[in-house]
C-alpha cells in the first residue's frame, strides 16, 4: 500500500474549480515532485491534504486513513507535516523554540507540570532541548538558536520552516517551495539538504516546485498540474521530454 | 554549551525580579507600621495589589495570545461578587479571616474560570478588532446582569433573583447582593500581605506557562496560526487555555478588590476599568509580564502623586497628557534612535564572533 | 408598538450618526478613535453655552458645535494620530483613550460635574395621531439622519473628495500613487466625522436633556457596537446597525426588561458576529494560505 493515495480530489471555489480529478500515489520513503505552471493548483492540493480546505469531493487516505474531513491539527498528528510558501514562522520566539513548538505532540507533560514547572517538565524541557539542537546541527542552524525567527536571513528561515516541520516526526513532509527566492548555490544546497533529510530522518516527501528543471534533479517521480488537472506524471525524464508538458509552461 | 549559561541567566534574572517584588514588600510594611504612609496612600496597597493581578493576567491574552480583550473587568466582576458571598457563607463556619480570604479566591477564580469559557468559546472564533468589541460586549452584559442580580442568605441557604427580589428572607436572614445598591457592610479581611501573596502566585504560574510546552503553543497560535495548526497545535484549544487562565486570576483579583471595600457596587467594573488595566499592560509592553507590574504600580501611584504635588484639581487632565505623551515618545524616531545608538555601542563591545 | 419604532428609529438615527464617525475613521486610518464619543459631549456643551450664556438662536448654537467639533477633530488627529500613522493598532487605540481621558477631564474642569440641563432646540412639543405619539424631537432627529445619510452618499460616490476617501481606504499606498494626498483625505474624514459628531452631541442632548462630562461614553460604546454590527468601515452598514440597535434597545425595554435593554443590546450584537463575522454588511476577507 503507497504511503499517501489522492483519489478524485477536486475542490471548488464558487464557481471556480481549482482542482478537478486529481489522482496521485506517494509511495513510502520516494521523494516526489507536484509541479506546474503558476495558478495550476499546486499549493491548493497542499491545503487539501493538510485539511486547510475541505475538498469537495475525492479521497485522501495516509496509510490507509481517511484524512478528509479532519482538522489541520489532527492530520498532523496523523503525519503529514508541511512547510509554507510566504513563510510561516513563529517570528517572535527564538529559533530553538520554533522547533520545540514542533515536539508539541511528541514531548508532553500536563498543564499542572507546565503551570509549576513540576513532575517531568524539567527532563522533558531537557529532553526537547536537546533534540531541538540536534536537528538545527542538520540545518546548520545551531549557532544561531538563540536568534528572533524574524531576524535570520531568508534562507535560513527556509530552513528553519523544515527543522520545526520534522520536529513533528512526519511520515510525509510536504514542502511548498523550499527553493522559492533563492539563488542557485543556495538552491542546489536546499536540494542537498533535502536529500540529506530524506536518508536521515526516513521521510517521505512531497514538493512542490515552479522551476521543473530544478525538482528533476533530486525527484524520482513528478506529478504535474496544469489548471486544476492532472497533465502528465512520470519519472523526470518522460515529464521533460512530453510535449504537453513543454506547451503548458511555454504557452502557458 | 553557552545554552546551558543563558538558562542560568533567564533563571538569576527571574530570580533577582522575585527579589525586588519580595524586598519592595518588605519596605512598604515597614513604613506602614512606622506610620510613614498617608493614609491615601496605604489605603492604595491592596487596590495595586490588585491591578498588579489583573494587568498580569491581561498579558497574558493580549500579549502572549495576542487577541485584544476589552472585558477584563468582567471577570474581575464575576471573581469580586463570587468572593463576596463565599465570604459570606463561611462567614460563621471559618473563622481565620486569612483561610475565608483563600477559599473565596478559589471560588472566585473557578467562577471566573466557567464565565471565561462560556464568553471565550464564541468569541474566540473571532479575529482582531471584532474580537475586541465581542469582549467589550460580554464586559458590558456581565455589568449589567451583576446589576440585577440579587442573592440573599437566611437559615434555609442562598436565594437568587434577577431584576426583582424573587424570594423573601426569614427573619435574620442578610441580604448579600441587593441589585443596583450592590453589597454593602464588607468584612474588610483583604490585606496587603493577601494582596502581595497572591502577586507572588499570579507571577510564579503565569511565568511558568510561558516558559512551558503550554505557553510556546499559546505564542505560537499568537505569531502564526496557520503554522501552528500545521504543527500538531490545537488553536481553540490554546486560546481558550489562556483566555480561561486569564480569567480565573482577573476573578481572583475581583475577591482581593472587593474584601477592601465595605461597599461594592457592580458599577464599578465597568469599561473604563478594563481600559485602564490595558493601558498598563501596553504601556508595560506588550508579553512582558514584570512591565506589567511596573506599569500598574506607576500608573495608579501617579494620579496620587500628582495630587501630592497640588495638581489636584489637573491631576487626571495631566495623567491623560502624560499617558498621550508617552505613546507618542513610545512610538517616535526620536526613540528609534535612541535605541539604534545604544544597539550600536553594544555591538561595538561584544567581540567578533568566529565562525 | 408604532410609537415604540419610531421611537427606536429616532435613538437608532442619533447611533447612526455616531456610528458614521466611527466607521469613515475605520475605514480610513484603520483605527478605533476611542476619544470620538467624547466630541459628541463636547458638541452638547458647545451648543449649550451658545444658547444658555450667550443667547445665540438654538441654530446658531448647532453651527457654533459643529464647528469647534470639527476644528477639535482635525485637531486631535494632526497632534495625537498623525505621528502614530506607522505604529501598532494597540498604541494608537491606547492614544485615542489617553484623549477620551483629556476631553472629559477638560469638560470636568470647564463645566463642573453637576449636570446641565440642556434645552431642547426643536422645543418639547409632539403630535399625536390615534395612539402614536411622536416628538418632535424624534422627527427632527430621523429627518436630519436622512439628509446625513443622503448627502453622505452623495459625497463619497459622486465628488472627487469622496472617490479619494474611497481610494485612500482601499490602499493606502496606491492611493498615494495615484496623487492622491493620503494625510489631506484623512484629516478630512476627521473633519466629517467630528462635525456628525456635534450634530449627534445636540440631538442628543435635545432628547435627554442631560448634560455632563461623561454624556458622550456609553452612546459612544453604542454607537461604536452599531458600526461593528453594520460592518466596520461601511457607511450603509454604520447607518443600518445603528438604526437596528436603537430599535432593538427601545424594543427590549419596552417589552422585555427596562434593566436588562443593554445586555440584550450586546447579546443580539454577539449573535450577529458569531453568523457574520464581519458585521451585517462588512466584507469577509479570509488569509491566504
Amino acid at each position: 500500500m503507497a504511503l499517501l493515495e489522492v483519489t478524485d480530489l477536486g475542490i471548488s471555489f464558487g464557481g471556480l474549480r481549482a482542482v478537478d480529478e486529481l489522482n496521485m500515489t506517494v509511495e513510502q520513503g520516494a521523494l516526489v515532485g507536484l509541479i506546474g505552471p503558476n495558478g495550476a493548483g499546486k499549493t491548493t492540493v497542499f491545503n487539501m491534504l493538510t485539511g486547510v480546505y475541505r475538498p469537495t469531493d475525492g479521497g485522501i487516505r495516509l496509510d490507509g486513513e481517511n484524512l478528509v474531513g479532519k482538522k489541520p491539527h489532527e492530520i498532523c498528528k496523523m503525519g503529514i507535516a508541511r512547510t509554507f510558501q510566504n513563510i510561516r514562522l513563529f517570528n517572535k520566539l527564538p529559533v530553538l523554540d520554533n522547533v520545540k513548538t514542533g515536539f508539541h505532540n511528541e514531548v508532553t507533560y500536563t498543564l499542572p507540570e507546565s503551570l509549576f514547572h513540576a513532575g517531568s517538565y524539567r527532563k522533558k524541557e531537557k529532553q526537547m532541548d536537546e533534540k531541538a539542537m540536534e536537528i538545527l546541527k542538520v540545518f546548520d542552524l545551531d549557532g544561531q538558536w538563540d536568534y528572533k525567527a524574524a531576524n535570520l536571513p531568508y534562507g535560513k528561515q527556509r530552513k528553519l520552516e523544515i527543522a520545526r516541520a520534522l520536529a513533528t516526526d512526519p511520515k510525509l513532509l510536504l514542502l511548498d517551495e523550499p527553493a522559492a527566492g533563492m539563488n542557485p548555490n543556495e538552491t542546489a544546497e536546499l536540494m542537498e539538504t533535502i536529500e540529506l533529510v530524506r536518508r536521515r530522518f526516513q521521510v517521505t516527501v512531497l514538493l512542490i516546485e515552479h522551476d521543473m528543471k530544478l525538482v528533476s534533479g533530486i525527484c524520482e517521480y513528478l506529478y504535474v498540474l496544469n489548471f486544476g488537472r492532472l497533465l502528465a506524471q512520470g519519472t523526470p525524464v518522460e515529464v521533460l521530454s512530453n510535449p504537453e508538458v513543454v506547451t503548458a509552461y511555454l504557452g502557458g | 554549551m553557552d545554552m546551558i549559561k543563558h538558562l542560568m541567566e533567564t533563571r538569576r534574572d527571574s530570580v533577582i525580579a522575585f527579589g525586588i517584588v519580595i524586598v519592595g514588600y518588605v519596605v512598604m510594611q515597614a513604613l506602614m507600621a512606622t506610620g510613614n504612609l498617608s493614609y491615601t496612600i496605604s489605603g492604595l496597597m491592596v487596590p495595586i495589589c490588585a491591578y498588579i493581578v489583573m494587568a498580569v493576567s491581561l498579558n497574558l491574552t493580549v500579549g502572549i495570545l495576542g487577541e485584544l480583550s476589552l472585558g477584563h473587568a468582567g471577570f474581575m466582576s464575576v471573581g469580586a461578587f463570587t468572593g463576596i458571598v463565599v465570604t459570606t457563607v463561611l462567614a460563621g463556619s471559618v473563622e481565620l479571616p486569612m483561610l475565608r480570604l483563600a477559599i473565596a479566591m478559589v471560588a472566585a477564580a473557578l467562577a471566573a474560570a466557567v464565565v471565561g469559557v462560556i464568553v471565550g468559546v464564541p468569541v474566540l472564533r473571532l479575529k482582531g478588532d471584532y474580537l475586541a468589541i465581542v469582549t467589550l460586549a460580554f464586559g458590558e452584559i456581565i455589568k449589567n446582569i451583576v446589576n440585577v442580580l440579587y442573592i440573599g442568605l437566611d437559615s434555609r441557604g442562598l436565594h437568587f433573583g434577577l431584576v426583582t427580589p424573587r424570594f423573601t428572607l426569614e427573619e435574620g436572614g442578610k441580604m448579600i447582593i441587593n441589585g443596583p445598591i450592590g453589597v454593602s457592610g464588607i468584612d474588610k479581611i483583604s490585606t496587603f500581605t493577601a494582596g502581595f501573596v497572591l502577586i507572588l502566585i499570579t507571577l510564579f504560574i503565569i511565568l511558568n506557562l510561558i516558559n512551558s510546552r503550554q505557553g510556546r503553543a499559546i505564542m505560537a497560535v499568537r505569531d502564526n496560526k496557520i503554522a501552528a495548526d500545521s504543527i500538531g497545535i490545537s488553536t481553540t484549544r490554546y486560546k481558550l487555555m489562556a483566555f480561561v487562565i486569564s480569567a480565573a486570576f482577573a476573578g481572583m483579583a475581583g475577591t482581593l478588590y472587593a474584601m477592601n471595600y465595605s461597599t461594592v457596587t457592580a458599577a464599578k467594573f465597568d469599561f473604563n476599568l478594563s481600559i485602564l488595566v490595558l493601558v498598563f499592560v501596553v504601556l508595560g509592553g506588550l508579553g512582558n509580564i514584570w512591565g506589567s507590574v511596573i506599569a500598574a504600580i506607576l500608573l495608579t501611584a501617579l494620579p496620587e502623586l500628582l495630587r501630592a504635588l497640588n495638581f489636584n484639581d489637573y491631576r487626571m487632565l495631566v495623567y491623560a497628557v502624560l499617558l498621550i505623551a508617552l505613546m507618542l515618545f513610545n512610538n517616535s524616531n526620536f526613540k528609534q534612535r535612541l535605541l539604534e545608538r545604544r544597539a550600536m555601542k553594544q555591538a561595538e563591545k561584544e567581540p567578533k564572533e568566529v565562525a | 408598538m408604532i410609537s415604540n419604532l419610531i421611537a427606536g428609529i429616532s435613538l437608532g438615527s442619533i447611533y447612526a450618526i455616531i456610528a458614521l464617525g466611527y466607521t469613515m475613521v475605520y475605514g480610513i486610518a484603520k483605527m478605533l478613535n476611542f476619544a470620538h464619543g467624547d466630541v459628541i459631549m463636547v458638541g452638547g456643551y458647545m451648543c449649550f453655552c451658545a444658547t444658555f450664556y450667550l443667547g445665540l438662536p438654538p441654530l446658531a448654537g448647532v453651527l457654533l458645535a459643529v464647528v469647534v467639533c470639527t476644528l477639535l477633530g482635525v485637531t486631535i488627529e494632526r497632534l495625537a494620530y498623525k505621528p502614530l500613522r506607522s505604529a501598532p493598532a494597540l498604541a494608537v487605540l491606547i492614544t485615542a483613550i489617553g484623549m477620551s481621558y483629556f476631553l472629559q477631564n477638560a469638560a470636568l474642569l470647564l463645566w463642573t460635574a453637576n449636570p446641565k440641563t440642556f434645552t431642547s432646540i426643536v422645543g418639547y412639543g409632539s403630535i399625536q395621531m390615534g395612539d402614536v405619539h411622536i416628538t418632535h424631537v424624534a422627527m427632527v432627529t430621523i429627518a436630519v439622519c436622512v439628509v446625513i445619510m443622503v448627502a453622505l452618499t452623495l459625497f463619497t460616490n459622486k465628488t472627487k473628495m469622496g472617490t479619494a476617501m474611497r481610494a485612500v481606504s482601499e490602499d493606502k499606498g496606491a492611493a498615494q500613487l495615484m496623487g492622491i494626498s493620503v494625510n489631506r483625505t484623512i484629516s478630512l474624514t476627521f473633519a466629517i466625522g467630528s462635525g456628525l459628531a456635534a450634530i449627534a452631541g445636540v440631538l442628543l442632548c435635545s432628547a435627554y436633556p442631560m448634560l455632563v462630562p461623561t454624556t458622550g461614553s456609553m452612546p459612544g460604546i453604542k454607537a461604536f457596537t452599531a458600526a461593528v454590527f453594520g460592518g466596520i468601515g461601511s457607511i450603509p452598514g454604520a447607518m443600518l446597525g445603528g438604526i437596528l440597535l436603537g430599535v432593538i434597545e427601545i424594543f427590549s425595554k419596552a417589552y422585555i426588561s427596562q434593566e436588562l435593554s443593554d445586555a440584550i443590546v450586546f447579546a443580539v450584537l454577539i449573535i450577529v458576529l458569531l453568523v457574520k463575522p464581519a458585521g451585517l454588511l462588512g466584507k469577509q476577507v479570509s488569509e491566504k494560505v
